[in-house]
Formats: structure tokens, C-alpha cells, sequence
């Protein structure tokens, strides 16, 4: 597998722009006193085509709400949504189905993400049949094409899901996604429910439809060695918010945010029984964020400027690295002070 | 002569009761963990590691039993002990943790509550002096404001609060032995490394030996000292952790490091094809003749689908259970 | 492997309960309603008189077999009624939550709060004795048992992955409600309905009872225990046999319920291929 040349800035296929979804929570029936849980919070985004962009962050760091968004489930409370040249950020019931043949989604549980009562073929067939390909042929055709794309037989197609193993169930949940033709899959995590010797089949598979398809990819992960090894170019959300994202191998070779610092110093090192890094405290409630910035309570580096507001901006260098942190630089210099 | 080891199992078989009869569900399980060592089982789901940590701590219930084979702990053969002398180990002296503190926990009863059970049931404690006691133990496991944590419920605490107060729970009677089912499966990474390292430093403390159960190798290897790597119902490789992850003997345990992308790898390397392991996980049901691991490896030859490997030793130390073991 | 022995016991009765309803034209001694002689009042059972006689002289056997046909009619279309309201007002009030929801709930609470026979009462008051007021009263006021169950199973169903997938394939509501949600909760909702069908059954004879049931001099179940009421003891097989054959379909109807409950669930009938 080579590694995809740089592609012109000009070809991107998704863009996403101030994006903002608040969910109100709490509240009765007279609608007093509920508050806000800004689960994603001016987000932007953009995808190229052939691009796999890693989203990475922990539980409740709002990257399931923007992927929801994206999908068209979620209406933002801000924002918009450019897909293709679309804006899709509308919300009227007839999109739906031009987003479904355009964005498709991979998800993280094979055993929850197919309907236990249909058959494989029907899993597949029925999208068909509801986006207009009604000839019979053309249906076999296109579902048994699919399937031998995933690695299945269409001979499979007749069994229903509980008859394959977890590996084979993701496989159809991806033939699912992408029996549509879509331009964009969103992988939710794709491999982090499978068994472990499994999962290597599953990441050369999408990354293999990626290339023969020309497929762009959205992968949602919390695993930073398979976001590393998928992704072209990474974003790292903490608390509704981007805090860092660029090219993979600046993420990962000089992280500069320190969160996601702390996220790849988290990793255990199997070869050392090093301590693992650690920070301070927990994700803030998100009903009640810090005034500044998010991380500043769990931050090595947080002085008083990151305690009060505003929040640091989304800077971007030349290179197209970006990092919301006010002390980014200044981190930098240490490390580098550090590592001579 | 070094000290006897703490715990000791011997051709441990666990069988399975189902409608046709009787499977192993894990067999020839043979592992030593010496006082304040950290050793580490690993394998995929179903390979047979959870239920053997179950066997160690007597909690195995139908339609699961010890078909054969000794467990030692600290000289006592755990089968002969009675159902109370069983209940005195267990929480005292034998603890253990899970994957999720959510269903492990009591909801209706305050956490402050569940550590001081431990000092009454097991050190016979007023509840006075247990409840100081279980302030101090949430404490030790860095709950901020204890005295009022003490308080909360489970569904209180955020996950990772939960696994605190499980190993606050766990460690109260400092055991001699803390079994970690796949203790941070469930959390984030970050949270992940906050417990990784509590759990290390609080055993450490204690001289508690851990026996730590994950599927994640990397992990297990930066904890453990030894590690032993299940598949499908037998332990296939053994050795001292940065070997086994640097040059597994075994090619079931090989097929697992070279299958999952490492931080650094595509740095250094490229982004190369990941090297797959071929086929499925077998069901109990349906485990293979011979090498369990055949079906699926590409070192196999006729006697590989016909005997079962024994375990060997291995010139570099360790053990490993394969015909064609590099 | 073994079929559950409640499922064959209790199949096996509620298919004869609706055999000897069909086939009651051809296995019947007389006509249930027109023969009767006097001449014949209040016979004993007896190798002429199968089950006895009552007091018009009608044959007892015949008036049973003819009577399956009103319980079991009115068993299996009242619940029909009650299922598919249940079903759909749960589903929807499931999957779509908010004030929906809220309204189906009051609903559901307000039927779970008046006994379901009082309320089929009032609706009879209203309506008038006779088949049809039997059905619609029964039809409409036992569903909110399935509604309940309907309600939790969506709700429960709405979260998984195949149900997000069908929404980003496009599906609109109606399509996931009735391709994705239902058949998934389809086990539960006929364990339901064949209790319920008991039930109804159970409800027929008890308005029958009170007079409100199927017009005599027609027979059913519940009108033959009624008339029965003043011969209990000086002509018990009046009411016996009719009783029995209730006791007997309402006992099949609930073993099978208990029986499917066991086999309507995709992941056992694997583990039995």
C-alpha cells in the first residue's frame, strides 16, 4: 500500500462549518430552569476526497454528535453542513435520502447494528429498492457484487445474522453502508467491538473499498494506533470542541496540544513497564465547562491565562497544523529545550 | 530455593454442561504467581480467561465446574476448602475486579457502605470504625472530598469513580491476591492510565499480587512481568512480558502483535498492510482437533491437526505449547 | 431437540377448541338451537346424551360445540382488535416519545386504572347486547398490555445499530417502525395476545353471565353457564361441561403463550438447528 500523494486544497467533499449542537437538559413541563449541554460547540471541519480524517477523543467529547449531525440524525443548533456542494444543514425529511446516497455509516457493535430478522440479502436489498433500483437483475447483481467485495460469498446472501461470526457481521454492516454508492463513510469505532485477531482483516478491508472505491472516510476512534495507521489527517475534539488537528504524522510525531499529548502518553508501552501518564481530575461536567479553556483543570501547563475566558482559538500554522492553545509555543520550546 | 508460590494451578480443567454433555472450556491451564508478582492472562473472548480467574476465586456456578486439575493458594488446595473457609478467602484475601463497577456495585446502598462491609465481614470491625476506615480507603484510591463521596451511590460516580471505589473495595483487607478482569475495557484511555496506575502503586503498597485478564496485550505487557497468552481454552505461550511482545514463540501470539497497528509503526515503517490472522475465533462447541490454533495458522503440517502440542520450555525461558514453535 | 411440552399440550388443546368449532356442523348430535323436546328436559349424560341435557331439552354436547364457535370468535377477534391498538399506539408512542408519548401513556394508565370488565360493561350499556358490541367492547378495552409492552420494546429497540442504520439509509419512521422495530418485537406482543385471548374468552362467559353476551337462545360458553345458574345443583352437568370446555381453552391458550414465548426468539431457534 502506498502512501496517498497530497491531493489540491480545493477538492474538498464535505465541509463543516461553526457547527453547534446544544441538547437542553432537565427542565419540566412549564420549561423552567433547564440548562445546556453544549455537546459539540462551533466545530469546523473539513474532509477531502480519497481523505481518511481521524476523529479522536474520549467518551462525551461530542464527536458522536457531530458524526450524528453530519449524518443528517441531529439538527444543529448552529452551523452548516456543505456536502458535495450542498447544504444540507436545511433539515427537510425529502434530503434524507440524497444524504443517505451520499454519506453512509459504519458502525462500532456488528451484533447490534443488524436487524436479527432479516436475511443478509434483505439487509442489502431493501436500501436498493427504496433508492429506486426496482429491476430484479440488478438488484442480484449489485448485492452479490457487494458482498464479494467485503470478502463474503453471495451464497451467504440467505442466512441471517446470528449464522456469522462478529468479523463476518461487520463485513455486512460495511457492504450495507456502502450498497448505495455513498462518497463518505463515517466508521464509528469499526473495530474496537471485534476480537482482537480479528481486527487486522477489517482495517486492510476499508482501507482496500477506500482505495478501489475512492471512498472518503470519517473514522471515529479512541484507539490512536489504528487512527495512526488509517487516518491522512487527524482532529482531536475535547469537550465539544477541536483542539488540535493536521496532517497524521504532526499529530502523532509533534502533538501540541497538551491534551493530545496526554492521550498518546496514555498508551501502555508493552516493551517497558513505564508508568502510563496521568492527568489531574476528570472530563469537567459538561453543564458546567470551565470559563477558559477545557482542558485547564487536568493541564501540566495550565497558567492563569487558560483559566478565565476566553477560549483559546483554533490557530492554524502554514502547514496547515492547527491548535487551540495558548501556550502551545511555549510547550513547544520546553520539549524541544527537554529533548536536546 | 525460592518461597512457595502464592498461588499455584495444576492441569486446571474447567468444563461446560450443556444439553449434549460435558466440553472443556478451558484445559491443561497450568500458571504460579509468586507473593507480590503481577502476571497477566490474555486471549480473545471465550479463550477460557475469564473462567479460569472465576475457578481461582471459587465462583464458578453451573453450568460451569472444576472437571479436573489443584489450585494451590498459599499451600491450600482451594477444592478442599469448605463453602465457608471458600467465603473467608474471597474479599479477605483473594479480591477481584471487573470490567464494569456499574453491575458489580450495589445501587441501592451508598459506596462508603460497601468498602466498610469488607472491614465488618472480614476483620470484624464495628461500623464505627469500619466507616473511618472505608473514608481513608476511598482516600487511598483518590476520591476527592471522601468524606462526602462516601455518601454517593453508584450512579453518582462517573465510570472511572466507580472503578475506584471497586479497587478501594478490592484492596480494603489489602489481599494477597487482586484478580483484574479486564479492569478499564470500559473506560477512556485517559481515565485507563489513572486507574493502570493506582492499581500498581496501591498492589505495590501492599505486596498484593495482581492477576490482571485483557484482551489488550500492549497493555497487559506494560503491567504485568509475566504474561501467558490463551487460546481457545489452553494457555499456548508464557514468558516474561517484553518477550513475549519483542519475539513470541508461539504463532498465535506473533499473528496478535503483528496484526494491530502500533503507535510509531507507520512513522517509522510506512503504512504496510497489517499482517491478518486467518479465519474465526473457534466456538467452544467446535474447537479443533489437535493444535486448537491450526485452522488458522500457516505453520501447520499433519501433526498439528492431529496431536495437541504439550508445553515446552523454551531455551530463552518460558513456556510455549506448539509443534513448530520458533 | 425436545418442543417444549407446554407448547404441544397447549397447542394441542386451543386446535381442538377451534376444530370442534368448525367442525361442529358434522360432529353435533342436534341442531343447539331447534331441537328442543321437553320430552328430553334435564337429562343425565348418558350414552344418548353425551353431556346431558337442559331443561328445553337441547343437547348439551351439541350446544358446546356450537358454543366454541361465539368464544373462540370473540376470543380471537377481540384480541385482535386489542393488539393491533396496542401496537400501535405503544410503537409509536415508543419510537416517537414526547407529547405522544405522554398522551398514550395517560391513555394506557386511564385503561390499566378501571377494570377492564367494568369498562366493556359500560361500553355494552351503550351499545346493546349481541356479537358485534361483544367484539367492539372486549376489542377496545384490554390493550394496554400490549400497549406496554410495545411501548418498552421500541424504546428499547430505537437505540440499536440497526435502526440508526435505517435511518441513515434514508428509511422514513413508518418504514423502520414496521421493517425494523416490529418484527423484532413480535415474540413478546403474541405471548400477549394469547393470554389475552384467555381473557376475553373468560370475559365473554362473564358477561354472558350477566346476560349482556350473545342473545339466547344462540348458545356460547358463557350464556350456557349463565342459564345454568339456578340447576347448579339439581343439574350440574349444565354447567360443567360448558365450563370445562372454557377452563380447557383458556389452560391451552395460556400454555401456549408460555410455549411460544420460549421459541419466538431468533437466537434460540438457532442453537436448536
Amino acid at each position: 500500500m502506498h502512501e496517498p500523494a497530497k491531493r489540491p486544497g480545493d477538492d474538498v467533499i464535505l465541509s463543516v462549518k461553526d457547527l453547534a449542537v446544544h441538547f437542553p437538559i432537565g427542565g419540566g413541563w412549564l420549561g423552567g430552569g433547564h440548562q445546556l449541554v453544549r455537546a459539540v460547540d462551533g466545530v469546523d471541519l473539513e474532509l477531502k476526497r480519497g481523505e481518511c480524517l481521524g476523529l479522536v477523543g474520549e467518551s462525551g467529547c461530542g464527536k458522536s454528535t457531530l458524526a450524528l449531525s453530519i449524518l443528517g440524525l441531529l439538527v444543529p443548533t448552529r452551523g452548516r453542513i456543505v456536502l458535495d456542494g450542498q447544504v444540507v444543514t436545511g433539515g427537510q425529511s425529502g434530503d434524507r435520502k440524497t444524504l443517505a446516497r451520499t454519506v453512509q455509516m459504519v458502525f462500532q457493535d456488528p451484533y447490534a447494528s443488524l436487524n436479527p430478522r432479516q436475511t443478509v440479502r434483505r439487509t442489502l436489498e431493501d436500501p436498493l429498492r427504496l433508492h429506486g433500483v426496482t429491476a430484479r437483475s440488478e438488484i442480484d447483481d449489485r448485492v452479490a457484487v457487494m458482498l464479494k467485495q467485503v470478502g463474503l460469498r453471495p451464497e451467504q446472501a440467505g442466512r441471517y445474522p446470528h449464522e456469522f461470526s462478529g468479523g463476518q457481521r461487520q463485513r455486512i454492516g460495511i457492504a450495507r453502508a456502502l450498497i448505495l454508492n455513498p462518497r463518505i463513510v463515517i466508521c464509528d469505532e469499526p473495530v474496537s467491538a471485534l476480537d482482537v485477531s480479528i481486527r487486522a482483516q477489517i482495517i486492510n478491508l476499508l482501507l482496500e473499498l477506500k482505495e478501489t472505491l475512492g471512498l472518503s472516510y470519517i473514522m471515529v476512534s479512541h484507539d490512536l494506533g489504528v487512527v495512526e495507521h488509517m487516518s491522512d489527517r487527524v482532529a482531536v475534539m475535547y469537550l465539544g470542541r477541536i483542539v488540535e488537528t493536521g496532517d497524521w504524522r504532526e499529530i502523532f510525531e509533534r502533538p501540541a496540544h497538551p491534551y493530545t499529548q496526554t492521550l498518546i502518553a496514555a498508551i501502555p508501552d508493552p516493551l517497558r513497564h513505564t508508568p502510563l501518564a496521568t492527568t489531574k481530575g476528570e472530563l469537567p461536567n459538561p453543564l458546567n465547562p470551565p470559563d477558559g479553556c477545557a482542558f485547564a483543570p487536568r493541564c501540566r501547563h495550565a497558567a492563569a491565562v487558560c483559566q478565565r475566558a476566553p477560549v483559546p482559538p483554533l490557530e492554524t500554522r502554514p502547514d496547515g497544523h492547527a491548535v487551540r492553545c495558548w501556550r502551545a509555543d511555549e510547550i513547544a520550546a520546553q520539549t524541544a529545550l527537554a529533548s536536546t | 530455593m525460592t518461597s512457595p508460590p502464592l498461588i499455584e494451578v495444576e492441569n486446571l480443567r474447567i468444563d461446560l454442561a450443556d444439553r449434549s454433555g460435558r466440553v472443556a472450556a478451558a484445559e491443561g491451564v497450568s500458571f504460579r504467581i509468586d507473593r507480590g508478582e503481577t502476571f497477566g492472562l490474555v486471549g480473545e473472548s471465550g479463550c477460557g480467561k475469564s473462567i479460569t480467574a472465576l475457578a481461582l476465586i471459587g465462583l464458578l456456578r453451573h453450568p460451569l465446574s472444576i472437571g479436573a486439575g489443584t489450585i494451590r493458594f498459599d499451600g491450600r488446595e482451594l477444592q478442599n476448602l469448605s463453602a465457608a473457609e471458600q467465603r473467608a478467602l474471597r474479599g479477605n484475601r483473594i479480591a477481584m475486579i471487573f470490567q464494569e463497577p456499574m453491575t458489580a456495585l450495589n445501587p441501592v446502598s451508598p459506596v462508603g457502605r460497601q468498602i466498610a462491609e469488607m472491614f465488618v465481614l472480614h476483620k470484624g470491625k464495628d461500623w464505627s470504625e469500619a466507616n473511618r476506615l472505608a473514608v481513608e480507603a476511598l482516600a487511598d484510591v483518590r476520591v476527592p472530598a471522601p468524606e462526602r463521596r462516601v455518601k454517593d451511590y453508584p450512579h453518582q460516580l462517573s465510570g472511572g469513580m466507580r472503578q475506584r471505589v471497586m479497587i478501594a473495595i478490592a484492596l480494603a483487607c489489602s489481599p494477597d491476591l487482586l484478580i483484574a478482569d479486564e479492569p478499564t475495557t470500559a473506560l477512556d484511555v485517559t481515565v485507563q492510565a489513572e486507574i493502570i496506575e493506582l492499581m500498581r502503586n496501591l498492589c505495590a503498597e501492599r505486596g498484593t499480587a495482581i492477576l490482571m485478564i485483557s484482551h489488550d496485550l500492549g497493555l497487559v505487557a506494560n503491567v504485568c512481568r509475566r504474561v501467558a497468552v490463551m487460546y481457545a481454552g489452553r494457555i499456548v505461550e508464557e514468558r516474561g512480558s517484553a518477550d513475549i511482545f519483542r519475539a513470541g514463540a508461539h504463532p498465535y501470539t506473533r499473528g496478535l502483535v503483528d496484526s494491530l497497528p502500533r503507535l510509531g509503526s507507520r512513522a517509522a515503517l510506512g503504512r504496510t498492510r497489517l499482517t491478518e490472522i486467518a479465519g474465526v475465533v473457534p466456538a467452544i462447541a467446535d474447537f479443533p482437533d489437535g493444535c486448537r490454533f491450526n485452522p488458522r495458522c500457516r505453520l501447520a503440517t499433519d501433526i498439528c491437526r492431529t496431536t495437541a502440542p504439550e508445553i515446552t520450555p523454551l531455551d530463552a525461558g518460558g513456556l510455549v505449547r506448539c509443534h513448530h514453535h520458533a | 431437540m425436545k418442543l417444549g411440552s407446554s407448547l404441544i399440550i397447549g397447542g394441542g388443546l386451543f386446535a381442538l377448541a377451534i376444530s370442534v368449532g368448525l367442525l361442529a356442523p358434522w360432529l353435533a348430535h342436534t341442531d343447539p338451537v331447534m331441537d328442543a323436546n321437553l320430552m328430553n328436559a334435564e337429562e343425565a349424560p348418558s350414552w344418548v346424551w353425551w353431556f346431558g341435557t337442559d331443561g328445553q331439552g337441547r343437547d348439551i354436547y351439541s350446544r358446546v360445540l356450537y358454543g366454541a364457535r361465539v368464544s373462540l370468535t370473540v376470543g380471537i377477534v377481540s384480541q385482535l382488535i386489542n393488539s393491533v391498538i396496542g401496537v400501535a399506539l405503544g410503537l409509536t408512542a415508543g419510537y416517537w416519545g414526547g407529547w405522544w408519548d405522554d398522551v398514550v401513556n395517560g391513555l394506557t394508565n386511564l385503561m390499566l386504572a378501571i377494570p377492564s370488565l367494568i369498562f366493556a360493561l359500560a361500553i355494552m350499556a351503550v351499545l346493546g347486547p349481541g356479537l358485534t358490541s361483544l367484539l367492539i367492547a372486549l376489542g377496545l378495552t384490554n390493550w394496554s398490555f400490549t400497549c406496554r409492552i410495545a411501548r418498552a420494546s421500541a424504546l428499547s429497540l430505537k437505540r440499536q445499530g440497526y435502526v440508526q442504520a435505517a435511518k441513515v439509509l434514508g428509511y422514513g419512521d413508518l418504514r423502520i417502525m414496521i421493517t425494523q422495530l416490529l418484527p423484532n418485537m413480535l415474540g413478546p406482543i403474541i405471548v400477549i395476545g394469547t393470554l389475552g385471548m384467555g381473557s376475553a374468552i373468560l370475559s365473554e362467559a362473564a358477561l354472558s353471565f350477566l346476560g349482556l353476551g350473545v342473545r339466547p337462545p344462540f348458545p356460547s360458553w358463557g350464556s350456557m353457564l349463565s342459564e345454568a345458574r339456578d340447576q347448579i345443583t339439581t343439574a350440574p352437568w349444565l354447567s360443567v361441561f360448558p365450563g370445562l370446555a372454557i377452563f380447557l381453552t383458556v389452560l391451552g391458550l395460556n400454555l401456549l403463550g408460555d410455549g411460544l414465548r420460549d421459541i419466538l426468539d431468533p437466537q434460540s431457534r438457532s442453537r436448536r438447528a
